[in-house]
């Protein structure tokens, strides 16, 4: 084998498949402590009332807790920069009021699951009502109900940026404006939430296995909590079946289970499951965009004015807060486009909704859907192609790094030729509609900054802050390699890339290295696996861990050589002297069995180390994609079905070509789900509709086109290998394409959708508008 | 999301079936396939102090060609229909309900008995079976009884059969090979409950015509007979289906008047052609 067979850029199976192909993984619903109780929870049934009771039977009340009982807790609470920004911390347990429906109000411990629901219908709480407010539009009433007293209304975060439009928008010829919603989901990891918490005497430590992926952000919160020492408390991910930022966030039920752990000195294990999980458990969106861009004859756009609300729940979750959704896409609007004129105004309002967590690109999805159909909607008005409008307003390659409107710097790329790619592989693939069925493609394009950069997260304040990222390395003395680094790897597929990475470096075949991750017990401190960053930030630190333990074998040979280090290269594996060639295994067994052939002042701190990375002037590499959609809709009943799929995208380097593939893929099916399928609705009463999957619909292989995918590699200029994150991307362009498409195939029709997930309903309904508008025509010209 | 403790019995004979059901006293449910009452006692919307699983009952799984009807057993699951082992006395027709039903990995254990006594407004079974004129047999501990599958539908979730009877089979007059059908199912996705079902049958040697409708939004299967005339008469257009939806069911929004006005039309049409 040589580097390029295994090292970056090789598309080597990944190492973590065969374990979880054969059902040999470990998640936490498979570890089992003796003595271990099962906790269920008594959540609230109504959206907004007030505690007056809990009726607990005597004979169980050693085993029902409730606010009173976790009184010592201390509040861990988010904090924000954002000037004004109202922020309230959700307590662990509701004390006298609730706030959402599945808010916590009591935890029962049981020898099973079962049983200890079977307690939780024992427990007889008293609520008594309070208005409910249940949407945006209920927050943003004047004479409606606030959600705390002490506020004059229901507005959390209001934010804003003007680069001066007055004088664009004087001179334009041409103004679009459209209203877009983006409907709040689920996010649906395959693995729920879960979690097991017991107190170690020897360790003198709380263990918390925990299905999350931060697990050093959650040993901070914890710790805060409980007011325990950062090294009393050792928190584990083990395989975790996927995160999509629902488990980058503290849980309720982290808190809970971690005290009552050590409360009653018993192991205690919380599993959600599917109906917790889309009731009661945090999700995602719900934004509305007021997009009006102003263009000229040709439909290049020269200023955006925009207007974002966001709806901001109830609580807002450590460490994100409320704001990261309109904070976000407010700074990302103007998409992969040279746009010269930007002004806009978020407002963020709480409602009575469980917590929002960020998902899976975050607010990208939203922003890229709310500028891409307003590109669609400015080549309607000026009789464009939307493909050709688009080519026509792209960042130029010539540009780059190009300084957008909002401040970033977009590093590197192509973004037309990116775009051109996709356009030629949609009219390689052309498609035939069943009789009575309307076709129609459409295109979306973002740019998305990975590996989010420290002055972003300092900016807003937020107690999460990225920055160092490291790894240690530690080589045996057979010359197998052992890696630990503080991210967590729940599909990411990091110990195939990670071990790449060492490979590249060092050499040794990716089987001789082992990835250790998701433990605080073993590695370097990490903010953890998010914001596409582990690829950029610990990929770069393991690189540079290899390259200090190169440096320290090479020493060891040139020893062994008799030659300066200088003279020893390290290439595909093995140490190369002026006159003699040695296995890495050779120098690091003579370091640890053979010390006597060494003198002894060298390598006395060893074949362990620790390196780091932080990218210089803290750029992050720029992520970008073209996606198209070809659908066919029937317009009688409204169903929308998906014929073709295209993606190109450019990460830079990929190190693992195969499984960028399958990160764009998975990704484009989650988005796929926000475009036509995924929502969480509520009724006036803030009561979840949307409680089991008979409900709440997923994409499935039946829903999916074969996704085809091109690549181009752009390297960023910033980091190492020239690799960009690409973990998110898939999923953030198709609810703008999908939609792009449904209007392109609505055409001859008049009508077209402003709103995601594109459901029947919504597609007639744009229809019978469009229906209603000709009919009023009609008259009026009568 | 766990049921609470209960009682577990799984008989063998629908005698020994009943005789549970009777010492139940109302607190004892039927298990067929389980994939719907199962997650119900789950979520606990469902309560049971006593399950009798009929899944032992061997008579209740039998596929019998009975001269002028094909009987099946109430726990003859939809994947068996799917595969075609009910034999083709409706030109495809019941293949094809089975095998739209959810997904593959519930067709192989829920059953058309189940699907029936269960009472969904949204499934799919109740929709072809009164489309196909079939009838059940009951068992009780005073005997048994037929019933029309359209008596035998009394509401949502709510049929004809009393808390110590078990439905056992279901009977569909065979149609000659005349005759036409059409099946049209309007959902977000595949294998998603049906927002709009409609089912049209014309076998003109029988003389079986009917037009049958479903979905949760209307309140469970209902024949439209100011259609079936139409159907073996004369032409149909939308004004007129949207005319006996609206006579037949109520008003409805505009969607679900529409969506069923087009599933209705589809289904008279491919019948017609």
């Amino acid at each position: 084998m040589t580097i390029k067979e295994t090292g970056v850029g090789a598309s080597i199976l990944r190492r973590e498949d065969a374990r979880f192909l054969e059902g040999r993984g470990r998640f936490i619903g498979d570890i089992e402590i003796p003595g271990m109780s099962d906790v269920a929870f008594l959540r609230s049934p109504l959206a907004h009332a007030r505690i007056a009771s809990i009726d607990t039977p005597d004979d169980v009340a050693d085993r029902v807790f409730t606010a009173a009982d976790l009184s010592d807790v201390k509040l861990v609470a988010p904090a924000s920069k954002v000037p004004r920004h109202r922020i309230v911390a959700a307590p662990p347990i509701a004390s006298d009021r609730t706030r959402y429906v599945g808010e916590i109000v009591a935890a029962c411990i049981a020898p099973t699951r079962a049983e200890a629901e079977d307690l939780v219908e024992m427990l007889a709480p008293d609520f008594e009502m309070l208005p409910v407010i249940a949407s945006m539009d209920d927050a943003l009433s004047e004479d409606g109900p606030r959600l705390y007293d002490d506020w004059d209304s229901n507005v959390s975060m209001e934010t804003g940026f003007d680069s001066g439009i007055d004088e664009i928008i004087a001179k334009a010829p041409v103004k679009v404006t459209r209203v877009l919603d983006m409907a709040r989901q689920a996010m649906v990891p395959l693995e729920g939430k879960g979690v097991l918490a017991y107190w170690s005497e020897r360790d003198d430590q709380l263990v918390v296995y925990s299905s999350t992926q931060s697990p050093h952000q959650i040993r901070t919160a914890l710790c805060q909590a409980l007011e325990l020492q950062q090294r009393q408390i050792r928190v584990i991910a083990p395989d975790v079946g996927g995160g999509f930022g629902y488990k980058a966030i503290l849980h309720s039920e982290e808190v809970i289970v971690a005290a009552l752990a050590l409360k009653t000195g018993r192991p205690l294990r919380w599993l959600e499951d599917r109906f917790e999980h889309l009731t009661a458990g945090a999700n995602a969106r719900e934004h509305r965009y007021e997009m009006t861009a102003y263009a000229d004859q040709r439909g290049r756009v020269l200023a955006i004015d925009a207007k974002l609300t966001t709806d901001g729940v109830a609580y807002s979750v450590w460490p994100h807060t409320n704001g990261f959704d309109a904070i976000q896409a407010s700074g990302i609007l103007t998409g992969p486009y040279d746009i010269g004129g930007y002004r806009v105004r978020t407002q963020t309002v709480v409602t009575n909704k469980p917590p929002l967590s960020p998902y899976r690109a975050v607010a990208r999805p939203g922003a890229c859907f709310a500028i891409e159909c307003t590109m669609d909607a400015v080549a309607r008005a000026v009789g464009r192609d939307p493909a050709e409008v688009r080519l026509d307003n792209l960042v130029k390659p010539e540009a780059m790094p190009y300084k957008a409107i909002t401040g970033k710097e977009y590093d590197s790329g192509d973004y037309p030729a990116c775009l051109r790619r996709a356009m030629e592989m949609v009219a390689d693939a052309p498609q035939t509609p069943a009789p009575g069925r309307l076709l129609g493609t459409g295109y979306a394009v973002y740019t998305e900054h990975t590996a989010v950069s420290t002055s972003t997260i300092s900016h807003i304040g937020i107690p999460m802050m990225p920055g160092f990222e490291q790894a240690a390395a530690l080589m045996q003395p057979d010359g197998s390699l052992e890696l630990r680094v503080g991210v967590q790897s729940h599909g990411q597929g990091m110990e195939t890339t990670m071990a790449q990475i060492a490979s590249q470096v060092l050499g040794i075949e990716p089987e001789r290295v082992i990835l250790r991750h998701g433990d605080t017990g073993l590695s370097p401190f990490s903010t953890g696996t998010y914001a596409s960053r582990a690829v950029v930030m610990t990929g770069g630190a393991v690189a540079a861990a290899c390259d200090k333990i190169a440096v320290k074998l090479r020493e060891i040979a040139a020893h062994l050589m008799q030659c300066e280090t200088a003279n020893v290269r390290l290439e595909e594996g093995l140490l190369k002297g002026p006159s003699a060639t040695m296995m890495i295994a050779e120098a690091a067994e003579t370091w640890h069995f053979r010390p006597y052939e060494l003198p002894e002042d060298v390598l006395r701190d060893g074949l362990e180390v620790t390196g780091g990375y932080r990218p210089d002037g803290d750029k992050g590499p720029f992520a970008y994609a073209a996606h198209a959609a070809t659908v066919s809709v029937d317009p009688e009943l409204g169903t929308v079905e998906l014929l073709d799929y295209v993606a190109v995208d450019d990460c830079g380097t990929r190190v693992n070509p195969m499984i960028v593939d399958g990160q764009v893929l998975g990704g484009v099916v989650q988005g796929i789900g926000t475009g036509l399928f995924e929502e969480s609705p509520f009724d006036d009463q803030g009561q979840p509709l949307a409680t089991t999957f008979a409900d709440y619909s997923l994409p499935t292989a039946a829903e999916t086109p074969m996704i085809r995918l091109d690549h181009s590699e752009t390297l960023s200029p910033y980091t190492r290998f020239g690799v960009k994150g690409v973990g998110e991307g898939g999923a953030i362009a198709p609810p703008a394409a999908v939609v792009n498409a449904i209007n392109d195939a609505l055409r001859p029709l008049g009508a077209e959708l402003c709103a995601v997930p594109a459901s029947p309903k919504r597609v007639l309904g744009a229809i019978f508008d469009a229906q209603d508008r000709a009919k009023a025509d009609l008259e009026t010209t009568k | 999301m766990k049921a609470p403790a209960l009682e577990f019995h799984r008989p063998d004979t629908v005698q020994a079936a009943l005789a549970i059901l009777a010492e139940g006293d109302g607190a004892a449910r039927v298990l067929a396939g389980g994939q719907s009452l199962v997650p119900m006692l789950n979520l606990r919307v469902a309560f049971a102090e006593t399950l009798v699983d009929i899944g032992a009952i061997q008579e209740l799984a039998a596929i019998e060609d009975a001269g002028n009807h094909v009987r099946l057993g109430a726990s003859v699951s939809h994947a068996r229909i799917e595969d075609g082992q009910t034999g083709d006395y409706f030109g495809g027709m019941l293949g094809h309900v089975a095998g739209n039903i959810a997904y593959r990995a519930i067709r192989n254990r829920g059953t058309i008995g189940g699907s029936l006594a269960h009472a969904d407004p949204a499934a799919d079974w109740p929709v072809a079976m009164i489309a196909l004129g079939a009838n059940v047999e009951i068992a009780g501990s005073n005997g048994s009884r037929k019933l029309p599958v359209d008596e035998f539908m009394v509401d949502v979730f709510t049929t004809a059969l009393q808390e110590d009877e078990i439905l056992t089979a279901i009977c569909i007059p065979k149609a000659s090979p005349k005759l036409r059908w059409s099946f049209q199912k309007m959902r977000k996705k595949a294998g998603a409950f049906g927002e709009a079902i409609a089912a049209a049958v014309h076998d003109p040697e029988s003389g079986l015509c009917r037009v049958v409708a479903g979905s949760s939004a209307i309140g469970g299967p209902q024949r439209f007979t100011l259609l079936e005339t139409a159907l073996q008469d004369g032409d149909v257009d939308d004004d007129a289906i949207r005319d006996a939806v609206t006579r037949t069911i109520g008003s409805l929004g505009r969607y679900e008047t529409q969506i069923h006005t087009v599933c209705l039309r589809r289904a008279i049409e491919e019948v017609r052609t």
